[in-house]
């Protein structure tokens, strides 16, 4: 779960962080407002779940409170379509008015969890501002990573090893370790995937500020983290997920093409996908439907799926192992029996009570397209769509 | 000889609820010896034929358990693994999903230079078939024995590739499904290592997802090894930045991208399929050549 920059940064601010001195305004008459107690010169930052946002028009610098007011009345309400976005967008309903300070250098500072290590691992970078991948590629001597052991966290002398090997010495070292400690405690505190200050601030008047905050929790950890779940903007996640999300499939996401999918297994679902590509169709969404054993699962899945107006034909690819087919059969057929599916439908099942379930399938009384193999089902469902669109 | 269980696996199911129990009599039902559960609190009964115990200490010292199969609830499960590995239980395999990384951290530190091996979290178990050998929740039905072993971060694509197999007359010497979690016990390396060291397995197949690095490390080793590989990475059609189901799944970077995993597998000598469906017909080639 994402959070917005504000909210990353009052979370970040809690554990010792410092942020520029800042306001979040939801109309433009506050943003102005906010610019005067700010003195004026403030930058006005567009609050979406995207990066990349100075790019695409989403960060506005002005010299006076009514200037703030009329770059936030631009942005508020609009959409920010960003390289990340995709063409819709995400709304903005919020923007971050911050004091604008003399920057004299730009750094980077994330905490990442490395899957080969399974541990924490801090990545900090004296080259600010870019990308860390494309610092990666350019630059890799550039780029310093320290373990975060969880036995007995962070020491003291790598944080110091960062903070030097950055240029963060002489004055510098004491709040580059402390923030970089802080930044720790945070990730740890708040059960993040990801905390990224990019960039990473010096300013003239040599204080270390968090120039912007990403902060992303692990979903696993929300039942513990409460307060950052309350952060959740459902505003900035895909309708039609969202409607997943409320019929309990949270393991849905849109795509761009017309063929839509209900699989079992996030693996069988990606490969699904892959194989509607290979037999020249895209798919209109990655819908792991789980082991949910349950008729009204399936049926509000597929509900989800046939009422996408994307979607042109519908592809049900289940291996039964904890999942029965039976129940996926009967799931399908009823879908199809209260017209939530009108779509050409093919249907491949496998593994557990496969007979049963194509006994199902036959006997119903609704038009279904069944294939026994994976690749056959998959050029199946392109064909319909073909098909249907002709 | 199989990986990771044999004939003499006798296996503890630790959360003893109902889906607990029934994969332990699908287990028994195949000829797996499932000598225990535990669930806490509920020592000294008997469900599903099974006796239970309230820790695992007492399931290892009534029952010489040596194989532990979890399902206690994500935020418990972590807890559980660590139970087992304090017990001396050598091979422990976690199915439980959504347990939260900061305590797989832990669970993977802890267990460095211990001696237990962990499987998963978030995976579908291990199974060595010629042992009559189940400690996970796989249909029983696709596999068949023989000589080529399955490693996989995903549960289902196991059962699609044993089957592709099966129906080519191809059987198994086991599979291992490694978790589609970020941090997770057993890499695919290590699983590989395992494979090629089990004197009856001569083929494996290998089946990666996008997001992180770890089918690069596996590609390392793939390069050093005497067996065939067969691989296929999941996921060459997934966007960017955004989570398919598997909390691991996400490209975050150009290492994590399928191309990227494919080009890395081929060049350490890997017959590498595009589709998903071709994973049994490429084994049956490869084997031919062998």
């Amino acid at each position: 779960m994402k959070l917005h920059e504000y909210q990353a940064k009052e979370v970040l601010a809690r554990y010792g962080v410092a942020v520029p001195r800042g306001r979040v305004a939801t109309a433009a008459a506050d943003a102005g407002r906010a610019a005067a107690e700010l003195d004026g010169k403030v930058v006005v930052k567009a609050q979406a779940h995207t990066g990349a946002r100075g790019k695409a028009g989403g960060i506005k610098l002005v010299d006076d409170p009514a200037a703030a007011e009329a770059a936030a009345s631009a942005l508020l309400g609009s959409r920010l379509v960003t390289d990340q976005t995709g063409p819709g967008g995400l709304p903005v309903d919020a923007v971050l008015v911050e004091e604008r300070v003399a920057i004299a250098r730009e750094l980077y500072l994330s905490v990442v969890i490395d899957n080969a290590a399974g541990m924490p691992m801090v990545i900090a970078s004296a080259a600010g501002g870019m990308e860390i991948e494309q610092v990666a590629a350019e630059h890799p001597e550039a780029i310093q990573r320290r373990y975060v052991d969880p036995t007995c966290g962070l020491q003291p002398f790598q944080a110091r090893a960062l903070a030097f090997a950055t240029g963060l010495g002489g004055e510098l070292l004491a709040p580059a370790v402390g923030l970089i400690e802080a930044l720790v405690a945070a990730f740890e505190g708040g059960d993040a995937r990801l905390i990224e200050i990019n960039p990473l601030v010096v300013t003239e008047a040599g204080a270390l500020l968090a120039g912007d905050a990403k902060f992303d929790v692990d979903d696993n950890a929300l039942f513990r983290q409460t307060e950052l779940a309350r952060l959740r903007d459902r505003r900035q996640e895909a309708d039609r997920e969202l409607e997943a999300h409320d019929a309990g499939i949270d393991n849905y996401v849109k795509l761009d093409g017309d063929i839509g999918c209900l699989v079992n297994g996030a693996g069988l679902a990606m490969a699904t996908m892959d194989a509607i590509k290979l037999a020249g169709g895209e798919p209109a969404n990655f819908l792991d439907i789980g082991t949910a054993n349950r008729q009204e699962a399936v049926v509000a899945a597929l509900r989800i799926i046939g009422a996408d107006p994307d979607v042109r034909a519908v592809l049900v690819n289940i291996f039964g192992g904890l999942a029965r087919t039976d129940i996926i059969a009967a799931g399908v057929v009823k879908a199809k029996l209260e017209g939530a599916l009108a779509q050409p439908t093919v249907v491949r099942l496998a593994g557990t009570n496969v007979t049963e379930g194509l006994e199902i399938l036959d006997r119903a009384a609704v038009e279904l397209i069944h294939t026994e193999g994976f690749a056959e089902a998959a050029s199946a469902a392109v064909q319909a769509a073909r098909e249907g669109g002709t | 000889m199989a990986v990771l269980l044999g004939a003499a696996s006798r296996i503890l199911v630790q959360g003893f609820g109902r889906a607990g129990q029934l994969q332990a009599r699908i287990s028994r039902s195949y000829g797996s010896a499932v000598v225990a559960g535990v669930t806490p609190g509920r020592g000294g009964q008997r469900l599903a034929e099974t006796p239970v115990y309230d820790t695992v200490r007492a399931a290892v010292a009534e029952q010489a358990a040596n194989v532990s199969v979890i399902f206690v609830p994500a935020p418990y499960a972590a807890d559980a693994i660590l139970e087992a590995a304090d017990a001396g239980i050598p091979v422990v395999i976690c199915i439980t999903e959504f347990i939260p990384t900061r305590d797989m951290v832990q669970v993977k530190r802890y267990l460095r230079g211990s001696a237990t091996r962990l499987v998963g979290p978030n995976c579908p178990g291990v199974i060595a078939p010629a042992q009559r050998a189940r400690a996970g929740i796989m249909p029983v039905d696709v596999y068949r024995r023989g000589d080529v072993g399955v490693i996989s971060r995903s549960g289902t694509l196991v059962y699609e590739a044993v089957d592709q197999l099966s129906r080519l007359g191809i059987g198994q010497s086991g599979s291992v499904g490694v978790g589609g979690d970020p941090v997770i016990g057993t890499s695919q390396r290590e699983a590989l290592e395992l494979f090629e060291a089990d004197p009856d397995t001569r083929a494996v197949v290998l089946i990666g997802e996008i997001g992180g690095t770890a089918e690069q490390e596996a590609a390392e080793y793939v390069a050093t090894m005497g067996k065939p590989v067969v691989a296929f990475i999941a996921g060459a059609t997934a966007p960017p930045g955004r989570r398919m189901g598997h909390a691991g799944a996400i490209i975050a970077g150009a290492a994590g991208t399928a191309r990227a995993k494919q080009e890395a597998l081929r060049a350490a000598g890997a017959a590498v399929v595009e589709s998903p469906s071709e994973i049994g017909r490429t084994m049956r080639e490869v084997l031919g050549e062998a």
